[in-house]
């Protein structure tokens, strides 16, 4: 583009945000690892994080967090990519569902534990529903916290729901990158939908689904606010344990290391996807 | 065509089926909040409510901190909505118009914030506002919030530049206006409705954050934050009315900006 203007507009215009995201991340990011490896007498000791690897919680929401994690992403991926295709399928109305399927994007984590809470609790929707139609007789303890399997159901399903529409957008994107002509040609040689779909848009929907995996898996490593609206405490998870370490604990040191564990996880899932995309791909204009 | 007809079929039961899944959440929630007071642990409950009644929410709303804490939030996200877009539209235009060195670095720097698990980096920021004195304190939420919402206000707003003609500009100038009346009159009325989605889009990202939220204050609680410290104390009926409350102005919100949604999310 032009180049007449002065070199130096470009930089005055990304200084602010750039100065910004310094301040609020870098620094900070410095100083969890400071407080994570610091003590009160401005020692360094890996104290914390010995702590941290002994507490009975840890173990816990390390397991849950990853199983959660394993849960939700084939879940999730198969329901976006069935949205994905009908809607990509342009059926007449399509933008109407397009438009309902992406409503729970803007749900808060909070909001749709406490939205899926009213369908889970003992005397919820699902409980109703089941009993008014005879599947059971009394009333099932979906939440209890001596059942395991019931949390993690919910706590899956809830996070699903909400999170999906991130993942329908990635690879509706991706669908539309696509060359129709791709798909003509294949129809011309009388492949049926389902072979369409098979050989044709899921190889070249790839790059997309890779991107939208990686996403939702960094995002998995936060899940919180979901986990305490449907388990309160009786489901550990990473996050939630950085939260309680701080809020109930009072602890600034072990919070801090349970973030630097986070941060260092999210890190490596980012590193993994630029890798894979490569910066060509990134550049991609859409 | 029987076959054509049965494809056309199947597509329609899916796409209900799944707009189901997606909306029925929201429909539980409605009537539970709209539940009377007399009729809330009912069992089991009727999935067609024949008696509605406000009084439930009227409750919630009356119960200490909510509204202060409602009012925090909106606070939060209007500060939030500011200083995003007055650091991300300009960033925003300068990607979407000029070609620099570090041009792609910057990109590059966007798409990790976006994915950058920023809520997390409150714990240590807590620290630092203590220091600072900035703890407990909305403007230290707002500005965290800020950080969140920026790789969003920065990707929404330089998609509307990037589709805008760069022609109209380099003429206003030709006929002598300056580089910033040009700006001002000729590229800014047409991005309005991008700016808006932009600002729309950190209001909600603000008024749903809960973690930063929680860690970063004690007293002056944004609306997310004091459910979450109150989630093992109140009842069941008033966290969902709460869980009511959250929901309402965000699902507003994004059936406004629907058309920007790709812009933020989608692969660039």
């Amino acid at each position: 583009m032009r180049t007449r203007t002065g070199q130096l507009l470009p930089f005055t215009l990304l200084l602010p945000s750039i100065a910004f995201l310094v301040v609020l991340i870098v620094v900070p990011m410095a100083e969890a690892l400071f407080l994570s490896v610091g003590t009160e007498s401005d020692g360094f000791s890996l104290e914390t994080f010995q702590r941290m690897l002994a507490d009975v919680n840890f173990n816990d929401a390390w397991r849950n967090t990853f199983l959660v994690l394993l849960l939700i992403v084939p879940l999730q991926v198969a329901l976006a990519l069935a949205m994905a295709l009908l809607v990509n399928s342009h059926f007449r109305g399509h933008r109407w569902f397009f438009l309902i399927y992406t409503v729970p994007l803007a749900v808060s984590d909070l909001a749709a534990g406490l939205l899926w809470l009213a369908a889970f609790t003992e005397r919820g929707y699902l409980n109703s529903v089941l009993q008014s139609s005879g599947v059971i007789a009394q009333p099932m303890l979906w939440l209890s916290f001596d059942n395991f399997a019931g949390l993690v159901t919910a706590i899956v399903i809830a996070e699903s729901w909400r999170t999906t529409a991130m993942v329908l957008l990635v690879l509706i994107a991706g669908l539309e990158l696509i060359p129709r002509d791709f798909l003509e040609t294949a129809e011309l040689f009388g492949a049926t939908r389902l072979r369409r779909t098979m050989h044709v848009v899921l190889p070249l929907l790839r790059p997309s689904l890779q991107s939208a995996l990686i996403i939702r898996t960094i995002f998995a490593f936060q899940t919180f606010a979901v986990v305490f609206a449907l388990a309160g405490r009786n489901l550990p998870v990473l996050a939630g344990e950085a939260y309680t370490s701080y809020a109930t604990s009072q602890d600034e040191h072990l919070a801090a290391a349970y973030g630097v564990v986070i941060l260092a996880l999210s890190i490596v899932a980012i590193v993994v996807y630029l890798r894979l995309l490569g910066p060509r791909e990134m550049e991609v204009q859409r | 065509m029987n076959a054509r007809v049965l494809d056309r079929t199947l597509i329609y039961a899916s796409a209900v089926v799944l707009a189901i899944w997606a909306l029925i959440p929201f429909y539980l929630i409605a009537i539970s909040a709209l539940t009377p007071q007399p009729n809330v642990s009912d069992y089991p409950k009727p999935l067609f409510p024949t008696s509605v009644s406000v009084g439930t929410m009227q409750l919630f709303l009356d119960s200490s901190g909510i509204v202060p804490a409602m009012l925090n939030s909106l606070v939060v996200a209007l500060l939030t909505v500011v200083i995003g877009l007055a650091l991300g539209a300009p960033a925003a235009y300068a990607l979407a118009r000029f070609r620099f060195r570090g041009r792609e670095a910057f990109r590059a720097v966007v798409l990790v914030t976006k994915m950058f698990p920023i809520a997390i980096l409150a714990i240590p920021l807590a620290a630092i506002f203590v220091r600072l004195g900035l703890y407990d304190n909305l403007i230290s939420v707002a500005l965290v919030h800020t950080a969140m919402a920026l790789p969003f206000v920065i990707l929404i707003v330089g998609g509307v530049f990037v589709a805008l003609p760069h022609d109209l500009e380099e003429a206003a100038e030709t006929l002598g206006a300056s580089r910033w009346a040009a700006f001002v009159r000729v590229a800014l009325p047409p991005a309005v409705p991008g700016l808006a989605a932009a600002a729309i889009f950190a209001f909600v990202i603000s008024w749903n954050e809960v973690f930063a939220a929680s860690i970063l204050t004690v007293r002056t609680r944004t609306l997310p934050a004091q459910i979450l410290a109150s989630l093992s104390t109140s009842p069941l009926a008033l966290k969902l009315v709460a869980g009511f409350f959250m929901v309402l102005p965000a699902v507003v919100f994004i059936v406004l900006i629907r058309r920007y949604l790709r812009a933020a999310w989608g692969p660039h």
